[in-house]
């Protein structure tokens, strides 16, 4: 197995660990010299201390096994990652769900798909009456036999896809994602829209993510979703709804790729330069809670991957859920949150500002 | 060895020049950013032409800055490289015009 095709935590890299990353975070001032803080500038915002606004998604990371090493990955998934949920702390966020104002869950990982209770995760919340969202990465559903049916089992479960794919080009999104990528990722599109996703008239609903293949931001969302669409539908027939635009975050793999590149000076400065306070009403962490795969809670899967765990005593588990406490927390902040606020903003849908 | 002529970092000091000359070079800013906001021209196409016109002029800075905002305004490596085709035909085009004028001449002067 090439270097490349291995998960930070197998290769021992000092970045495996959150702490070494959170210190490489908070050790760069921006390069003029300035020092600078995500902090103070919500401060300047008068947006400090952040706090939510709604509880409306539970965003649940099933495992950080996959079957992909993404270059970009903030979640260090691999296959050589083993940690993943266990149905009985599935079962807690269904009875979290239950007991609260949740309206979605939003299944990722790694391959989601990958946890074997995934289809039971999946059927329960559908009884639960939950609007439920799953990132898929589509090359899992060509991974193995035992997948191949999943476009059909979404469909009966009204499950909402979305599914990254960096760019219409082979070139790109196989630079970031893997080589083939792009032609099983095409492939598996072609399925969905088979069995009616993407399809006007439908209801069931496919959109792609888009995001940069390198140390750079996001198009628009608006323009860059009109070039999808035509290349898509001309190159291979394909049809999706939306297309969400989002800002790689100088975590994990892709922190690793901007040191080993030469690209991480200049791309936290264009991050801390391109600050929008307008972002920062439509961060999701103002709507969103995060759970990891041993159950514990987060502010979102950024957080969740730097450990930084919501509780001002102890970390907080999604057994002991309580929504009262979870709208009066404080929003647990740090120096890659300017990857959610530069430009138009950046959330799991993308656009925010 | 000495100090190279073109320095990568004095790309982020171009603000700078109007440490000289503040009253010239806020107006030439303030035109450069307008005259870069999508108008009858979208962002990227305006990109695009200056990433052509930067492989004119020849200018380091430039070809940084508009690679760059090309990717950040959605142009693709394709339409990158053929922008540059445009401006090295252009290029090529204008040297080789002129050889209607040395023809010309060459007519004129011989028998």
């Amino acid at each position: 197995m090439s270097e490349a095709t291995k998960s930070l935590k197998s290769r021992k890299h000092r970045l495996a660990s959150s702490f070494i990353q959170l210190k490489v975070l908070n050790d760069n001032g921006h390069s003029n010299g300035e020092a600078y803080s995500f902090e103070g500038k919500l401060h300047a915002a008068g947006h400090y201390p952040l706090k939510p606004l709604k509880t409306e998604i539970l965003q649940v990371n099933i495992g950080k096994m996959c079957n992909q090493t993404c270059r970009h990955c903030h979640v260090d998934a691999g296959p050589d990652r083993k940690e993943i949920m266990t149905r009985e702390v599935m079962q807690q966020c269904i009875d979290a769900v239950k007991n609260s104002d949740f309206n979605t869950v939003d299944l990722t990982g790694g391959a989601p798909e990958m946890n074997p209770d995934f289809r039971w995760f999946v059927e329960k919340l559908d009884k639960a009456g939950v609007n439920i969202i799953v990132r898929c990465n589509l090359t899992i559903i060509l991974a193995n036999p035992r997948y191949y049916d999943l476009p059909e089992f979404y469909k009966t479960h009204n499950v909402v896809i979305i599914s990254s794919l960096p760019h219409y080009s082979a070139r790109r999104t196989d630079a970031q994602r893997g080589e083939g990528v792009f032609a099983k990722s095409i492939q598996v599109l072609k399925m969905l829209n088979e069995v009616g996703y993407g399809m006007d008239g439908s209801g069931l609903e496919l959109h792609l993510v888009y995001n940069p293949s390198g140390a750079y931001l996001p198009p628009s969302q608006e323009s860059l979703k009109k070039d999808f669409k035509r290349r898509l539908k001309s190159d291979f027939d394909i049809e999706f709804n939306d297309l969400y635009a989002i800002t790689n975050m100088p975590i994990s793999r892709f922190l690793d790729y901007l040191i080993q590149s030469g690209n991480y000076d200049a791309y936290t400065d264009k991050l801390l330069e391109a600050f929008n306070p307008l972002a920062i009403d439509g961060l999701m962490c103002r709507n969103t809670v995060s759970v990891g795969w041993d159950g514990y809670l987060y502010d979102c899967d950024f957080n969740q991957m730097l450990d930084l765990k919501i509780g001002d005593k102890a970390p907080l588990h999604i057994s002991e859920f309580d929504e009262e406490m979870m709208l009066s927390r404080t929003i647990i902040t740090n120096q890659h949150c300017f990857g959610c606020t530069a430009g138009s903003g950046s959330s799991c849908g993308g656009e925010i500002a | 060895m000495g100090k190279p002529y073109y320095i990568e970092e004095d790309l982020f000091k171009f603000g700078n020049i109007t440490e000289f000359q503040p009253e010239l070079g806020k107006k030439f800013f303030s035109y450069y950013n307008a005259v870069f906001e999508e108008g009858a021209l979208t962002e990227r196409e305006k990109a695009l032409i200056a990433l052509a016109v930067s492989h004119t002029v020849q200018c380091p800075y430039c070809i940084d800055a508009y690679t760059t905002a090309s990717l950040e305004k959605g142009a693709d490596e394709e339409q990158m490289m053929e922008a540059i085709h445009v401006a090295a035909a252009i290029r090529g085009g204008a040297s080789l015009v002129h050889g209607v004028q040395m023809m010309n001449k060459a007519k004129e002067i011989s028998m």
